[in-house]
């Protein structure tokens, strides 16, 4: 039998990106900008024989969160895996450069939420999405030194891998679940690369403990950790005051704090390595417990890690 | 790919305000639809653009009884198939219908 509260409570991880907009923001309160009607689609997937989408899995727009204006982007993570392409890039980009060009007038938003599920550039057409992802970090920074904070919200199918995971350490903060995952290379590239005994991508519970939001939580790489329903993400997304400073002081204290991270467990080869060194109790369990039982002890470790 | 447009007189037009919806996502085994009121009161066209050769007499079944069945007059849809079977190309067909005639 299904528990009441799945039932009951969509899960991000299964909604579309259009539902999940649908649920972070004011109802009702969503307003598409290049739209499906628009038909702004890739130029390029003809050519490899495979169908296009009339969004090109990117949705960008503008709406409400508690009555205050913010703009939203979205990854269509089931399309082409969620990727970075020319149309998609070009749109998220212009999203954010209007968000930036927002600041301090009528027009400006208090926040712009990135609805990351990705694995990384588009390989049909990598130039373009490589490009579309050097863009959207110096976008998202511009939005950024314009006061204007980027949350990243991470929990889909297709995590927040190469590319993606680049976009999302550049945010103001990152908010994830444990099915949410962030890496730089993902596992099936790893694995290709240094065989299967370096990393078996096959072994969702090892891509989990490595990539998902768990071990990013405690290890400052996501600055919040939720329960994977929509109304979560939701109520992650509204917390968005005070956020964190984007200045020379912070990227300084950034990078010494990365450092000792690696000095400390640079050596390790799982996680549950790195949360024995650092004294976190029942270190193997940590993977194992459910979603209640893991924030009570993340907060325990002295709270928010800020991943900044 | 395949593209082809299938055109069909609904019994009635559709009822309801709203312009235009999309359903579905082009995942695999899925499709998206995107469903606009042309202004006009009985004739639907259809266009399918599918990863999947060879099966247009069992899109013009499927769209048959969808047609039949909705009587999505005054509609245009544009399908981005990824190889759906068609139990669940119909069931998306009368979720958009259903988008356009219920939802403001």
């Amino acid at each position: 039998m299904i528990p009441q509260d799945i039932a009951h409570e969509p899960s991000w991880y299964e909604s579309s990106a259009r539902a999940r907009i649908d649920g972070v923001l004011d109802p009702g309160s969503f307003t598409e900008l290049l739209g499906p009607q628009c038909r702004i689609m890739s130029p390029h997937l003809a050519l490899f024989d495979l169908p296009p989408a009339f969004d090109d899995g990117m949705i960008v727009g503008r709406g409400l969160l508690d009555g205050h204006p913010v703009a939203v982007a979205a990854q269509e993570g089931q399309f082409m895996g969620g990727t970075f392409a020319e149309v998609s890039g070009a749109k998220l980009v212009g999203l954010l450069r209007a968000a930036a060009a927002s600041a301090g007038t009528s027009q400006t938003v208090s926040a712009v939420l990135l609805l990351l599920d990705t694995g990384g550039v588009r390989l049909q057409e990598a130039n373009a999405g490589e490009l579309a992802v050097s863009e959207t970090i110096r976008a998202v920074l511009a939005v950024r030194q314009a006061g204007i904070p980027v949350i990243a919200l991470i929990g889909g199918r297709a995590g927040a891998f190469g590319g993606g995971s680049l976009v999302a350490s550049c945010c103001s903060r990152i908010v994830m679940t444990e099915q949410g995952r962030i890496s730089v290379t993902g596992p099936e590239v790893i694995e290709t690369n240094k065989g299967a005994e370096e990393f078996d991508s096959r072994d969702r519970a090892l891509v989990w403990r490595v990539t998902g939001g768990r071990s990013r939580a405690l290890l400052g790489g996501a600055d919040r950790y939720i329960r994977g329903d929509v109304a979560s993400f939701r109520a992650a997304a509204r917390d968005r005051a005070n956020p964190p400073a984007f200045d020379i002081d912070t990227m300084r204290a950034e990078q010494v704090r990365l450092e000792k991270r690696l000095e400390r467990y640079g050596d390790c080869h799982d996680t549950p390595e790195i949360w024995a060194r650092m004294n976190l109790p029942d270190p193997a369990g940590i993977s194992e417990i459910d979603d209640a039982a893991f924030i009570e002890r993340l907060a325990a470790t002295g709270g928010a890690h800020d991943a900044r | 790919m395949e593209t082809f447009t299938i055109r069909a007189q609904a019994p009635r037009p559709l009822p309801g305000t709203r312009a235009q919806a999309i359903v579905g996502v082009v995942a695999s085994g899925n499709l998206e639809i995107l469903l606009e009121r042309t202004g006009e009161t009985d004739a639907v066209e259809i266009t399918v653009e599918t990863a999947s050769h060879g099966y247009r007499t069992v899109w013009e079944a499927v769209i048959a009884d969808f047609v039949a069945r909705s009587s999505p007059g005054g509609i245009r849809l544009s399908i981005h198939d990824n190889g759906a079977r068609p139990d669940t190309v119909m069931l998306r067909l009368m979720q958009g219908t259903n988008v356009l005639e219920k939802q403001p």
